[in-house]
């Protein structure tokens, strides 16, 4: 009589292994577990195309965005899960590299890249891969319904004729939400970047979780302007959504997305094979499916509904600036207008 | 394997038994100062109130709530620590508990499986069972199709296929009607003599326990009053309790008086037994059947005039509740014989004269609780 | 005879008892580091500050000084009241048709009323955007006022809700003693009194629980404030922002613990009215049967077809919402929002991860919570009450608050369990723990029906009790355990609220994926995602009641007389 009660708990038990096994089924190659903040559908190319590049590696990808990322990071500090940290904001990065987070590594073939897509350290804290930048889509369709006129300017958004059709991201979970945020304090001093955000939260009608939602949802129609970044808007345009794509004419918060090894990572070797792939020129060729500025110099194929002058556009950018304040400025932001009782909500 | 038949085996020597058997839950005390034996092969009965312990006793014995404190020696084995498992019983409950998914004859094999006894070596044995409880066609039934004594009958002959020593039964017949009751356990005692195995059988009916026990062991308040044969209970019970649990008795209280007898307000008793000292408080038993109605004159020991105040027919007899003038406070009941009922013209409102034998009465001290 | 008996016995210890008492610990054990610790973990760290430090109350005055949190509190307990009061009335007299009257079609409406429980709360959500958004197909019904914020989340709520009172109310109401009514109308009362006098007081503990449940299912749900919430902050998402979005750990731990105080108090008061119910309901009432009467009856079923048909809408919108192309601008209808590559990194995988965290989480629940209720019920050591009490504590903790718990325990560091952190197995045990205490309730129910002498019958045998437990105990409670696996199941499709916290990403689910989806602003695939969650767990749920009918008839024949 060996079938006992406990067996159903055995069974039951060897059946979780037998699922935990099926999961690591694959588990022959080097699994590197990376952070990101890169927008979903990047992931699978990149993925692809890395692994055909070193076989032996295999990329798992733990995606959320920059903010809950970041955030998530700091949390498992002591406890860290991720070999590597790719396609995060460089505010964040700088933030880690101050948290002694960061293994920093030279990067084969650096030196090709533009230097300001590179830590100018030696040994380098992080490797640059592109550059994003808030963006406004404007529903035209909508716009022309509720005889909305496109914006042209941050300014044009405290008009009260915006009031209610205007969605930004949260920059507290949002790395596009934050570069907005930064941007105006850079470029109009803090007070008066204080006082624009305080106007503009007249007008806003929700602040979202992710920093896509915004261009989707004015994409959608169901507000007629939101901030969102430039990839997200041409996206969408190119889907076919009636919505220009404004980079506002005072410039635009921008930043790098880059990418770094997390200290004490177990499969370092594997990390700076991937940390050298994002510095391939072929792996930029990839960015700049998405992106219109990346880090190699020369590669700039034109991405579909992408906005013109957008180096232009971009405003001089303290990246440590943004690094060193950013607990300070979300603080501040979450006091001033996170969950307050909505205008809005008459 | 077959059943052995060991007809007539009763009391040869000791095979159960109960030393200084003692039960608490937490500061009640369920059970104090048990002290039994039981003979192999036989039929003893626990009897008692609800809340005696009998149950109590039965499924220490079983193992199942084992006891605090004593000693229970089965066949020379002391199994007083011993899990259920390793003690050697057969159990039948009230409730049956027959597993309702399993057939009659996976049931009654249920003990059979676990023993490397080969298929058809259980299935012979079930069969064998089955035909010894009369139903030797039911094996593929399940329980749920079967009535209530059948069901019970399943489950004797489940406890009883291991063969085991002691046969343990807890008010087997309470959930039956009354006729399937009065025909089962019939059944249960004819098997008991049949197959000789020693068995306990707790009851709150009296009239059960005297009608298949050997010896019946009186339970009050989680102690022994009486152990002995019902013969023996039913005519010279041990204590006021037992008098009044078995049977129907009178209850007449009194003083003792002079040697051999008791005062009863105005009447003067004589009485067969006398150890109580003169003057102290007593308690005279008296059982209805044992009033005298026929030859009783005025030389007649404890005789005394009484009026009928109400008559019950009872079938063989009728029990008459008597009205004694000299002691008012104090009904009785008295069973006479159809015969003397016609004969005498017995009926309410009759004045009569009966008297009570005195080797017939018990004398208790104190009063009745 | 007795010299057979003994050749069969083995002296030794008493195996029985010992497996008995090694299974109590082991359950004990197991909901202890399950429940028991995590929630430790999280109130200890609700009384420290970053570094660790035990700061007493200080993050508790922080959070009350913040005022878009405590406004936040304020909000749960609007929406919360809010839901209750629409939601229990409209369940009650949807209760009231199924067990009272004599509607026709009683099993479809009764069906009907539990589509909601199939789906994550999500689902309600992202159909009302469709309906009532800014580009909502209906959305003139709201007369200018948003979808997106307290009418949003109330109407989200009652969708979501409704089953849950439903199946509370129609238990309360189905226990009449039809003797009350007899005695009543021997009396000449009027209809009118009648209910006030003898309906309504034996259905208030029924009310009474049903508006704790739906006061705290509201207080604590998550999926739905996420998607139409808007700038309403609630509590449940305050949580999701201090841990996932600001990985403020320690206001995150001050909001749960705040979130526990209804649950518990709710929890609570409905012991308390179970405790007396039973006292109320006398063993030998004889059930009420209705009796036809045409004008109520014609009354009730057209609440009950308007009731069904908005049930029915809004997972009909749900499901137009997930085969419309580019809402609204393009209505040509397709698969493509089903495609999940395009929207999300995990695509498909997400929700094969869910299906086979579902299936561990029925197999091995049912597994562990059954025989934990057996070995409470049946078994022997001083540890089964303390197992039956820690049984009944998820039941008063919020899933937010127990995802929340296991990160905080799981990933602390030194903790020799953390390699389970990030793994299915966590998302099992969690997802467990989280329904554990309706499961084990179920078990103990099914199991008090067995007859207590099972056990004493199979030792005198000499057959050990785990014997009895598999050839017995499981067959007779099999319709139990299947009850058991499918509301495991279900549960563990559709749950979002503890999962959010642990999921990795290789262990992502559906229903964190139409969260992820939602937030991306991919509304339409999130809505895609729903509706396959939505119809897995209807598919396992009508399965179940297929194949329960042949199995059982199969494995239950002894039930026949």
């Amino acid at each position: 009589m060996k079938n006992t009660g406990k067996g159903l708990v055995a069974t039951g038990v060897a059946l979780s292994v037998l699922l935990g096994a099926g999961l690591s089924a694959a588990a022959a190659k080097t699994q590197l577990t990376v952070y990101t903040a890169l927008e979903n559908e990047q992931l699978r190319p990149y993925k692809v195309a890395f692994e055909k590049a070193n076989p032996d590696v295999e990329i798992v990808w733990v995606r959320d965005s920059t903010g809950v990322i970041t955030a998530r990071l700091l949390a498992e500090k002591s406890n860290p899960k991720a070999d590597v940290i790719m396609g995060v904001a460089v505010t964040s990065l700088i933030l880690f590299e101050n948290e002694g987070m960061i293994e920093p590594y030279a990067v084969k073939g650096a030196d090709a890249l533009r230097p300001a897509f590179r830590d100018a350290k030696n040994p380098p804290a992080w490797i640059g891969m592109d550059a994003y930048m808030s963006a406004v889509c404007y529903n035209t369709v909508e716009g022309q319904k509720k005889n909305i006129p496109q914006p042209t300017s941050w300014a044009d958004l405290l008009k009260p004729v915006y009031r209610g059709q205007v969605v930004m991201p949260n920059p507290a979970s949002s790395g596009t939400g934050f570069l907005s945020v930064s941007g105006w304090l850079q470029s109009k001093g803090e007070a008066e970047g204080w006082k624009y955000m305080d106007g503009l939260h007249q007008n806003i009608a929700v602040y979202t979780h992710s920093g896509s939602a915004p261009c989707v949802q004015a994409a959608r129609g169901e507000y007629v302007v939101g901030i969102s970044f430039e990839y997200r808007a041409s996206q969408e345009k190119t889907k076919g959504a009636p919505i220009e794509v404004i980079l506002p004419s005072e410039g635009v918060g921008w930043d790098l997305e880059a990418s770094a090894i997390h200290k004490g990572t177990k499969n370092l070797e594997a990390a700076k094979k991937l940390l050298d792939w994002t510095a391939t020129k072929e792996a930029n060729t990839l960015f700049n499916n998405y992106f219109g500025v990346v880090a190699y110099p020369g590669v700039s194929k034109e991405v579909p509904n992408y906005p013109k002058d957008a180096e232009a556009k971009m405003i001089k950018n303290d990246f440590a600036f943004s690094a060193k304040n950013r607990e300070a400025i979300l603080a501040e932001w979450t006091k001033r207008y996170d969950g307050k009782s909505a205008p809005k909500a008459k | 394997m077959a059943i052995a038949t060991q007809a007539g085996a009763e009391g040869r020597r000791p095979y159960l038994r109960v030393a200084g058997l003692e039960k608490r839950f937490g500061s009640f005390t369920a059970l104090s100062g048990i002290d039994l034996t039981i003979q192999e092969g036989e039929f003893v009965c626990f009897l008692g109130p609800s809340g005696c312990g009998k149950t109590t006793l039965l499924r220490a014995i079983a193992g199942l709530d084992p006891q605090t404190g004593g000693q229970i020696i089965q066949a020379g084995r002391d199994i007083s620590r011993l899990p259920p498992a390793q003690r050697d019983y057969g159990i039948v409950f009230q409730s049956y508990a027959l597993f309702p998914n399993l057939t009659v004859a996976e049931n009654v094999g249920y003990g059979l499986v676990n023993r490397r006894m080969k298929r058809p070596a259980i299935a012979a044995r079930v069969q064998e069972l089955l035909a010894m409880i009369g139903l030797p066609d039911s094996g593929p039934k399940y329980p749920a199709q079967l009535s209530g004594g059948q069901q019970q009958r399943v489950a004797l002959a489940r406890a009883l296929a291991t063969s085991p020593g002691l046969l343990l039964l807890d008010e087997p017949l309470s959930a039956l009607d009354a006729r399937v009751r009065l025909r089962l356990r019939g059944e249960i005692k004819e098997l008991q003599r049949r197959l000789g195995v020693t068995t306990i059988m707790v009851t709150h009916d009296q009239e059960e326990a005297i009608s298949v026990a050997d010896r019946i062991v009186v339970m009050n308040h989680g102690h022994i009053e009486q152990v002995d044969t019902p013969d023996a209970i039913y005519r010279t019970p041990a204590s006021l309790f037992v008098a009044g649990f078995v049977g129907t008795m009178n209850f007449l209280t009194g003083t003792k008086s002079d040697p051999g007898r008791v005062r009863l307000g105005a009447l003067d008793f004589r009485v067969a037994e006398d150890a109580l000292e003169r003057g102290a408080a007593c308690t005279i038993c008296a059982r209805p059947e044992d009033f005298i109605i026929r030859n009783v004159g005025r030389d007649t020991p404890n005789a005394f005039e009484a009026t009928i105040a109400a008559t019950e027919f009872l079938g063989p007899v009728v029990r008459a509740r008597l009205h004694i003038p000299t002691l008012p406070a104090m009904p009785v009941v008295a069973d006479f014989s159809l015969n003397a009922v016609t004969d005498l013209g017995l009926a309410s409102g009759r004045a009569i004269t009966v008297a009570l034998p005195p080797d017939r009465l018990r004398l208790f001290p104190g009063a009745p609780a | 005879m007795t010299v057979l008996a003994e050749g069969g016995r083995r002296p030794g210890i008493d195996r029985d008892a010992w497996v008995m008492r090694a299974g109590v610990a082991g359950i004990a054990l197991a909901l202890f580091l399950a429940i028991l610790l995590p929630l430790w973990s999280i109130l200890s760290k609700s009384f420290e500050d970053r570094s660790g430090a035990f700061v007493g109350l200080a993050n508790y005055v922080r959070f009350f000084a913040t005022p878009s949190l405590a406004d936040s509190i304020l909000n749960s307990l609007f929406v919360a009241g809010m839901t209750t009061l629409l939601v229990v009335p409209l369940a009650f007299v949807y209760a009231y048709a199924l067990t009272r009257t004599c509607v026709p079609g009683k099993k479809l409406l009764a069906g009907i009323a539990l589509v909601p429980i199939l789906s994550p709360s999500m689902l309600p959500a992202i159909a009302l955007v469709y309906l009532f958004g800014n580009q909502g197909m209906i959305r003139g019904l709201l007369l200018g006022e948003t979808i997106y914020g307290p009418i949003g989340i109330v109407m989200g709520q009652v969708f979501y809700c409704f089953p849950h009172a439903v199946l509370i109310l129609t238990t309360a109401l189905s226990l009449a003693d039809a003797r009350l009514y007899e005695a009543a109308q021997s009396l000449g009362t009027n209809r009118r009194r009648v209910f006030f006098t003898v309906t309504l007081p034996s259905a208030k503990y029924g009310l009474a629980s049903a508006s704790f449940v739906v006061f705290t299912l509201v207080m604590t749900d998550f999926g739905i404030p996420v998607v139409i919430g808007g700038r309403f902050n609630v509590l449940a998402t305050d949580v999701y922002k201090q841990v996932m979005g600001q990985q403020n750990f320690q206001m995150g731990a001050v909001v749960a613990v705040i979130l526990v105080i209804p649950a518990l108090a709710s929890f609570v008061v409905d012991r308390l009215v179970q405790r007396r119910q039973v006292a109320l309901l006398g063993a030998r009432s004889v059930p009420l049967i209705p009796q036809p009467q045409a004008g109520r009856d014609r009354a009730m079923l057209a609440f009950c077809a308007a009731v069904g048909f908005v049930i029915l809408g809004i997972l009909g919108t749900a499901i137009f919402a997930s085969l419309v192309k580019l809402w609204p601008y393009n209505l040509s209808l397709g698969f493509a929002n089903y495609i999940f590559d395009d929207y999300d990194a995990d695509g498909w995988r997400s929700y094969w991860n869910s299906l086979k965290m579902a299936a561990a989480t029925a197999i091995i629940g049912t597994a562990v919570v059954f025989t934990g209720a057996y070995l409470v019920e049946k078994g022997k050591g001083a540890g089964r009450q303390v197992v039956h009490l820690m049984a009944m504590v998820p039941l008063a903790v919020p899933g937010l608050v127990l995802g929340l718990a296991y990160v905080f325990f799981f990933n602390a560091p030194g903790n020799p369990l953390g390699f389970l952190y990030g793994t299915m197995a966590l998302l099992v045990i969690c997802t467990i723990a989280h329904f554990y205490t309706v499961a084990h309730l179920t078990a103990t129910t099914a199991l008090k029906q067995l007859d207590p002498e099972f056990e004493a019958v199979s030792a005198s045998l000499q057959v050990p009790f785990w014997r009895t437990f598999l050839k017995v105990t499981v067959p007779v409670c099999l319709p139990a355990i299947i009850n058991i696996a499918i509301y495991l199941f279900v549960n563990a499709m559709t749950t979002v609220s503890a999962v959010i916290f642990i999921y990795t990403a290789q262990t992502k689910l559906a229903s964190v994926a139409i969260v992820n989806m939602n937030d991306s602003g991919a509304i339409a695939a999130a809505a895609a995602m729903a509706v396959v969650v939505t119809a897995t767990s209807a598919t396992v749920k009508l399965a179940e009641t297929l194949v329960s009918g042949v199995l059982l008839r199969r494995t239950q024949r002894w039930r026949a007389r």
